[in-house]
């Protein structure tokens, strides 16, 4: 039941309106950021009230929501953002990527593959990625307007002179079918390939930069790269401590003050799921080896 | 004619028309694909579809030009008493509803701005029927091809070639919806 204190989504009616219009012309033009007059949420900033606002101008009743930060179901962010909905809104929510028809996450894109029906949210704290380029507003809606990116590029390839390597590892830019550059939101760069050719809809907000754009289903995605540095989506070279899993997005954990460490993954749904089905990890099992 | 227009506007609007706006939404991210919307009955000749769009998506900030037959006086009424959008010619519309005969010369219409390409036009084209048959669409939304029975070719192929620029478009016939946004790539027949 919805608290009858809010009305649903606790957004008032001309505001979603705003919001869904924003929207439309965020689908419309993927890729390009269209400004909206984001509303005070009673939530900080930090909380993403950007994707609060994009997640109550498209649930449904019927919903089934999830929200993950960094990957995690039960984070306070988290757990704040889904019993919002569930009290103004009425909506199911659920820890499992499969059951949930709207994801609004905060810095990963779930391991399992998303899929028609279901609307990812992005929380995004900075959605102009020529901004460290060039402060003034102005300026970046022309080098949009002109497909100047050839800085953006430049920047990259500094990071390779100094490096050996592309250093940027979250938040790694992308481009839109060809057209729009776009900030994929702090996403690790491992999870770049997943914004290509979703059968999902992909939506971005950005609540003090006042933005919202958007990806719809099938639509092409790059990562910005070179003929000879060709972007690759890197993780670190261990297998999960917990379910054993080679090939989803680690976090490193320390574990005791002697320095020892463990990787599991940061999508804890993803990580349960396997152990669930009988999947060991190194430190799971007391003697991997003889799991073998 | 007042008492027409008290009618046939959403019973629980914010309910109504956050599972109308997600019809919408998944229309025009998928061009092509046929939903199918509820809640709105607006005066003859406008469409049920037509109806749920414009009270979704519209109020008193979103210039509105009636074209053709939807732009009778039942009409204005129900448009003054329900959304209260400000009645525009053409050239100054945010959202336009008539039948595609009569938003011609679609180029009145606004495309955005090289630097604003969202402060574009959405029109509302009503048809008599929606069919996934008549030329192929392509681009961002869409897996391989889906097909529309568009009223015409050259004018989406035109607005297609303004990309970023250009309006973009839900077509309705009853209670359907079909989108066809300016990034659409539409065959040539
Ligand atoms: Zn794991």
């Amino acid at each position: 039941m919805t608290d009858e204190a809010y009305n649903f989504a606790y957004l008032d009616e001309q505001t979603k309106a705003m919001i869904r219009r924003a929207i439309l012309k965020g689908i419309a033009v993927p890729g390009y950021q269209v400004p909206f007059a984001s509303r005070e949420m009673p939530m900080p900033y930090g909380w993403g009230t950007g994707g609060v606002q994009v997640t109550a101008a498209c649930l449904v009743p019927e919903d089934r929501l999830k929200v993950i930060d960094q990957g995690a179901d039960d984070t306070t962010n988290a757990v704040s953002i889904r019993k919002f909905f569930a009290r103004t809104a009425g909506v199911a929510t659920t820890e499992r990527t499969v059951e949930a028809t709207m994801i609004q996450t905060r810095h990963r894109i779930p391991e399992v593959p998303m899929k028609a029906g279901q609307i990812l949210v992005f929380q995004v704290p900075i959605p102009e990625p020529l901004r460290f380029l060039e402060p003034r507003e102005a300026e970046t809606r022309k080098m949009h307007e002109l497909e100047e990116y050839g800085l953006m590029h430049v920047k990259l390839y500094e990071d390779i002179a100094r490096h050996g390597q592309i250093a940027t590892s979250y938040a790694y830019p992308v481009k839109v079918e060809g057209r729009y550059v776009m900030d994929p939101s702090p996403i690790p760069k491992f999870d770049n390939p997943k914004l290509s050719c979703s059968p999902a809809i992909q939506l971005f907000g950005a609540g003090r930069e006042q933005r919202i754009y958007a990806l719809p289903p099938w639509t092409k995605v790059e990562s910005l790269d070179f003929d000879d540095h060709p972007f690759k989506a890197t993780k670190a070279a261990h297998d999960c401590d917990l379910c054993a899993a080679g090939d989803s997005y680690l976090d490193e954990v320390i574990i005791d003050d002697q320095g020892g460490r463990m990787f599991v993954c940061s999508d804890t749904d993803f990580c349960a799921g396997r152990r669930a089905k009988g999947h060991k990890g190194r430190l799971w099992a007391p003697e991997p080896e003889a799991a073998e | 004619m007042i008492a027409d227009a008290l009618a046939g506007g959403f019973t629980e609007a914010p309910v109504q028309s956050a599972r109308a706006f997600r019809e919408v939404l998944e229309a025009m991210a998928r061009p092509g694909t046929i939903r199918r919307v509820v809640g709105a009955l607006p005066p003859a000749p406008v469409s049920v579809a037509a109806g749920v769009v414009l009270l979704t998506l519209c109020d008193g900030t979103t210039p509105l030009y009636l074209a053709g037959a939807a732009d009778c006086a039942a009409m204005r009424d129900w448009v003054a008493f329900h959304i209260g959008a400000p009645l525009v010619t053409a050239e100054y519309a945010a959202f336009a509803l008539g039948r595609w005969e009569d938003l011609n010369p679609i180029t009145r219409f606004r495309v955005g701005q090289p630097d604003y390409p969202d402060r574009s036009a959405t029109l509302i084209v009503e048809q008599d029927k929606l069919t996934n048959q008549g030329p192929a669409l392509t681009g961002p939304g869409i897996e391989t091809a889906n097909w529309l029975n568009l009223p015409e070719t050259a004018a989406f192929r035109a607005n297609r070639a303004l990309f970023p620029l250009g309006f973009d478009t839900i077509f309705t016939a009853g209670d359907q919806i079909a989108g066809l946004p300016r990034s659409t790539r539409v065959e040539a027949i």
